[in-house]
């Protein structure tokens, strides 16, 4: 393969794996703070994508403004549903594990209800679908806007939970949640304000990524959800790094499976899940090693 | 524990002699339509059932039920596919020789579908069973995706996205409640046997079953390979009562289906699980009249695609919510339930051990 080619790859894989590493954000941080496996996080994701086609196809409504619209929305939807399904399940694993499975179908399906299941094409700004030429090598403007917002918004996360107090109330609470209740935290507005957060980074991940494929349907969160979710096992689930490096590995190992295996291009869904369980068996806690409150009794 | 059959293990007998009779009778004489509805109902509850045991009874949670289920459908379907039937389904390849001019009767098939199920039920078990909670979740989640992505990329035996049609509906009443009756008795059996105990005694807490000697892992393998073996026949019933398979069927929507019947029937009561499963079948059919497009009073009325899955989302969101004991918590029916219930007595308590 010769360098040019490769360098397209490399930009590819660049902008996929950070688009990875913002959703597996969403996930890593509400396990990080409540040990709840969001199924529902890649239905947040599709919701803001939808309800920003919907705000400019139906009503015409700015995409300047119809985009943070949704994402109110779906941080408001992601507060509800922590209210009303999440913290009453709070205690039993597998029933709250249930209640993102189901939160995640109805979703789906009260979108394929309402707006049908067929795709619709994606308003994005017209100056993300040009090309920048370097010589023989084309850089899409999208990828370049892709790792600026992640930039942008990884900082914004890491200033966050260092320097700010409910940023430190949530590192206290992914340690230990009763110590850390008897400190003064209030557990449910440190989970509620994880979802929020976790919210925020799906949107901004579904208007990047469906900027890049520009189209939505009822199911678009479906399959960037696993794969962010892979992306955060991989890294350590519950560690804000653990989902930055493991997504970003994620998304650059699926370009570059598809650049020097092209034969097995249409086995990388394959590979993504045996790595999902390669690591759940051989090293759980991901390649950070994270450990999770649960392990200590 | 008793040597000599009782008055109702014959009750038994002769009650499941009456349902298969009656199968045996509907095969013919019911509506097809009905006949299909009756089909899913039992192949459901061997679902259902397959379900109860590793959740209600052993206390793990797995969502590979989707990808076992696809094994014994597929095994199933290129068994019995007439060889002439399957150059008509494959018509990018040539199917591999190993199943071109595979035609077998059905009672091996099934029971290879079966077979195999419980094999890869174990390959996956295995490992899987050594981990709790979520870990063990994702994984069997990640296995049943990953038969289905490997049924979609071996076309040489699968026929690829495009599935498999016209499978001979060799099968019928008779066999999909068969097999849902003995899926019934046999999980009943191993229940309430020594294994049974030592599956609840691990359901409840691990630590303590360990101490009185009950070897978990073994344990925990024994109650999901004896699962996936009526998952895998349940599949090749389907793929029957279909007549046709492709690999869509099998995505996790199935797993959460039987996820749904199950807490509906109250997850840890096969009685529960046979009402809820004949409840689904129904309820699915009644709404899947909504969602076809018709004319009502000249009025031209779209229908609502995905109505039914929407509905059957609510339900399991409200049954976890609000009613997670279901329709029968953990109460199964019993002879001695009923004959208290005729004999007016004082009401015992409900349900004890079938």
């Amino acid at each position: 393969m010769d360098l040019e080619l490769f360098l397209q790859f490399l930009i590819n894989g660049i902008a996929l794996g950070s688009l990875y590493a913002l959703i597996a954000i969403g996930y890593t941080i509400i396990y990080g703070v409540v040990q709840l496996i969001n199924f529902a996080h890649g239905e947040f994701f599709m919701v803001a994508a939808f309800m920003t086609m919907w705000g400019v196809s139906q009503y015409g409504i700015q995409l300047g403004l119809a985009f943070p619209l949704a994402t109110l929305l779906v941080v408001g939807l992601a507060l509800f549903v922590d209210r009303s399904v999440y913290r009453p399940l709070r205690e039993q694993k597998t029933s709250s594990f249930i209640g993102a499975i189901s939160v995640s179908f109805l979703l789906q399906n009260l979108f394929v209800v309402l707006f049908t299941s067929r795709a619709k094409p994606f308003p994005h700004p017209a100056i993300l679908d040009e090309v920048i030429n370097f010589g023989t090598i084309a850089l899409p403007v999208v990828n370049i806007f892709i790792v600026g917002v992640a930039i942008v918004m990884f900082t914004g996360l890491f200033l966050l939970v260092q320097y700010t107090d409910m940023g430190r109330a949530m590192r206290a609470i992914s340690k230990d949640m009763e110590v850390s209740q008897l400190m003064g935290i209030n557990p449910n507005r440190v989970i509620a304000f994880a979802f929020i957060i976790s919210a925020l980074f799906a949107a901004v991940g579904a208007f990047m990524y469906c900027s890049k494929f520009p189209y939505v349907d009822p199911f678009t969160g479906a399959i960037p959800g696993l794969k962010a979710f892979i992306g955060a096992v991989m890294g350590g689930i519950g560690s804000i790094p653990g989902a930055l490096v493991g997504g970003f590995l994620l998304g650059m190992g699926e370009i570059m499976i598809v650049a020097f295996f092209p034969d097995l291009t249409s086995f990388r869904d394959i590979i993504s899940y045996v790595i999902l369980i390669l690591f759940l068996l051989f090293r759980p806690g991901g390649i950070f090693n994270v450990r999770m409150r649960e392990e200590k009794v | 524990m008793k040597n000599l059959p009782s008055r109702n293990s014959y009750l038994t007998v002769v009650l499941g002699a009456i349902i298969l009779l009656v199968a045996y009778i509907a095969e013919s004489s019911f509506d097809p339509y009905i006949v299909r509805i009756l089909n899913m109902w039992a192949i459901y509850v061997t679902l259902v059932v397959s379900f109860v045991l590793v959740y209600g009874v052993t206390g793990q949670f797995t969502l590979a039920h989707a990808g076992l289920a696809a094994i014994g459908a597929y095994t199933v379907s290129l068994l019995t596919l007439p060889p002439d039937a399957k150059m008509v389904s494959f018509l990018l390849q040539t199917p591999h020789p190993l199943i071109a001019d595979a035609q077998w009767p059905l009672l091996p098939a099934l029971l290879l579908g079966g077979v195999l199920a419980a094999l890869v039920g174990f390959t996956i078990g295995a490992p899987a069973l050594r981990l709790h909670g979520d870990y063990l979740l994702i994984v069997t989640f990640g296995f049943s995706e990953i038969i289905r992505l490997v049924l979609i990329n071996l076309p040489s035996f699968t026929n690829g996205a495009m599935g498999l049609k016209g499978v001979p509906y060799l099968s019928g009443l008779v066999w999909t409640v068969g097999g849902a009756m003995l899926t019934v008795i046999l999980t009943n059996r191993l229940i309430n046997s020594s294994y049974g105990r030592a599956l609840k005694c691990v359901r409840e807490d691990e630590i303590a079953a360990e101490a009185v000697g009950v070897n978990l892992y073994r344990h925990k393998t024994l109650a999901f390979v004896f699962s996936s073996f009526f998952v895998g026949i349940a599949g090749g019933l389907y793929a029957q009562v279909l007549g046709t398979v492709d690999p869509n069927t099998f995505r996790p929507a199935l797993t959460y289906a039987v996820m749904t019947m199950a807490i509906l029937g109250g997850i840890r009561s096969l009685t529960g699980g046979v009402l809820a499963a004949g409840i689904y079948t129904m309820a699915s059919e009644l709404l899947r009249s909504v969602e076809e497009p018709r004319m009502i009073f000249g009025y031209d009325f779209p229908g609502l695609p995905g109505l039914r899955q929407l509905a059957f989302s609510v339900m399991l969101l409200l049954l976890i919510l609000f009613a997670q004991r279901g329709l029968m918590g953990g109460n199964e029916f019993s002879w001695d339930w009923l004959r208290s219930r005729f004999k007016r007595k004082a009401p015992k308590k409900e349900g004890g051990e079938a």
